[in-house]
């Protein structure tokens, strides 16, 4: 079947089958790799794209179903003269990532997060992050990024 | 996965359609379907989308004051929707599973597929809600039929969820760490003629009222009413989360905070 949908800005149609994962088409039809595949059963977060600005699992969507719709990957997040985006930078600076596995899935969540919620708590960081899995950092670097990046230091809010 | 074709009607008529088909299969979110799919544990011919059709989507109130709550109304949706109109309802819907579920999963499928630890039917069984479906009505009480069994029939389609707002209510969950699910989920509802307890996660039944618990409090809605009570560990879940023993005290745990919450 035909789909066509605006990924990272971009239109873009693809020849697909019903049963083609959003992340298939990302990685291996749109050579994004940037987006993971840690678990490829919706547990791990590592896949986190934003559909409709929404945060999805994109193991666990059916790319037809992204038709007409936008799709934002970790691809589309830098600035447009290529540098980092303050999130990206973020990370970064405050060591948010050790093997950079979830990292993608981690800055798609944490600015899906953001849009919503521009001064969230430590707290609500925490908890917005549970679907993200990090076998590296312990979460609290990762914490400290996205506080970061919304102007707000760890310890300041709970 | 195994092959299958995707049909993405636009309309409740055209799904009911494509589901006359053979091997056909409704799928809303896919939060749950997929992961199955994936695991070969079903083997649909075709998969019938209803996350396009506007008809099953939606909040809106009836004559009666009950929230009628289209099937294909994510998480999200209905967690920012509900707010104002029945916080404990909002509550849970924030509460199942992370964001992204949150941003796909649907009532309709939370309900029929009735996982044995999904937080909704606890929901539609303590306020005694209705579903209704493209071909009928059926009450909460008649709904649930035992772990992932359901009144569903072949090719029926949850159409929507028409939820009796109680005076007060709330949900307390005991999250199981891993998966995120309801190791035991307690929702207790206060209406005019009484309370009702819903509880899920803990039995092998699934969601189940826990009527002992209704008549206290139905006669003084107080947490302490409650105090050293629990249902029979008989028919509770085992596996190396809990036993049976621990889930039916958590219960009557997290019934008296869910008592207090309200
Ligand atoms: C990581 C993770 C954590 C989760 N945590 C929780 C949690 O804490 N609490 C909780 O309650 N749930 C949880 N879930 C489950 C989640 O809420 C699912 O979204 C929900 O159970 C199923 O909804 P769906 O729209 O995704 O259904 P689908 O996966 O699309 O469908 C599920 C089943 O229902 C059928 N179906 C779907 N819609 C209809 C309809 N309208 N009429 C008839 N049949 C239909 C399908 O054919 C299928 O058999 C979690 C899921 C994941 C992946
Ligand atoms: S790869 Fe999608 S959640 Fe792990
Ligand atoms: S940095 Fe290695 S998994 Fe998170």
């Amino acid at each position: 079947m035909q789909v066509s949908m605006t990924v990272n800005g971009q239109t873009v149609a693809a020849e697909i089958e019903g049963r083609t994962l959003l992340v298939e088409l990302l990685r291996e039809g749109l050579r994004l790799t940037g987006t993971h595949v840690g678990c490829d059963t919706s547990q791990c977060g590592a896949c986190t794209v934003h559909v409709d600005g929404l945060p999805v699992k994109a193991c666990t969507m059916l790319a037809a179903e992204a038709e007409g719709c936008s799709v934002t990957t970790i691809e589309g997040m830098a600035n447009a003269d290529g540098t980092l985006s303050p999130l990206q930078q973020a990370f970064n600076d405050h060591h948010g990532l050790q093997c950079g596995f979830c990292t993608p899935g981690m800055v798609m969540s944490g600015a899906a997060l953001l849009a919503v919620n521009p001064k969230p708590t430590e707290t609500e960081v925490r908890h917005w992050l549970e679907g993200n899995l990090c076998r590296c950092t312990g979460y609290h670097n990762i914490v400290k990024a996205i506080m970061a990046a919304s102007g707000q230091q760890v310890g300041e809010t709970v | 996965m195994y092959a299958f074709d995707l049909i993405r009607p636009r309309t409740l008529a055209e799904a009911v359609a494509a589901l006359a088909e053979d091997g056909a299969q409704p799928v809303s979110g896919g939060q749950t379907l997929i992961p199955t799919l994936k695991a070969r544990l079903a083997q649909p011919e075709r998969l019938v989308s209803l996350w396009n059709i506007p008809e099953l989507r939606g909040i809106c109130e009836d004559d009666a004051g009950r929230l009628c709550i289209g099937a294909a109304t994510t998480h999200a949706a209905v967690a920012a929707g509900v707010a104002d109109r029945f916080p404990a309802l909002a509550q849970l819907a924030g509460g199942i599973g992370d964001p992204a579920v949150r941003s796909r999963g649907t009532l309709g499928g939370s309900v029929a597929n009735n996982d044995p630890a999904a937080c909704y039917p606890a929901a539609v069984l303590a306020t005694g809600a209705t579903v209704v479906t493209d071909r009928r009505q059926i009450a909460a009480d008649d709904w649930f039929q035992g772990m992932f069994a359901t009144a569903l029939e072949e090719r029926e389609i949850v159409t929507e969820v028409r939820f009796p707002v109680p005076a007060r209510a709330a949900y307390v969950k005991f999250v199981q760490p891993a998966s995120r699910f309801a190791m035991v989920g307690v929702f207790v509802a206060q209406f005019a003629d009484g309370v009702r307890v819903a509880v899920t996660g803990a039995a092998e039944d699934g969601v189940f009222r826990w009527t002992d618990a209704e008549d206290r409090l139905s006669d003084r809605f107080d947490a302490t009413v409650l105090e050293g009570m629990a249902p029979p560990a008989d028919g509770m879940i085992g596996d190396i989360h809990a036993t049976p023993a621990y889930r039916a005290h958590l219960v009557g745990v997290m019934t008296r905070r869910a008592v207090a919450a309200a």
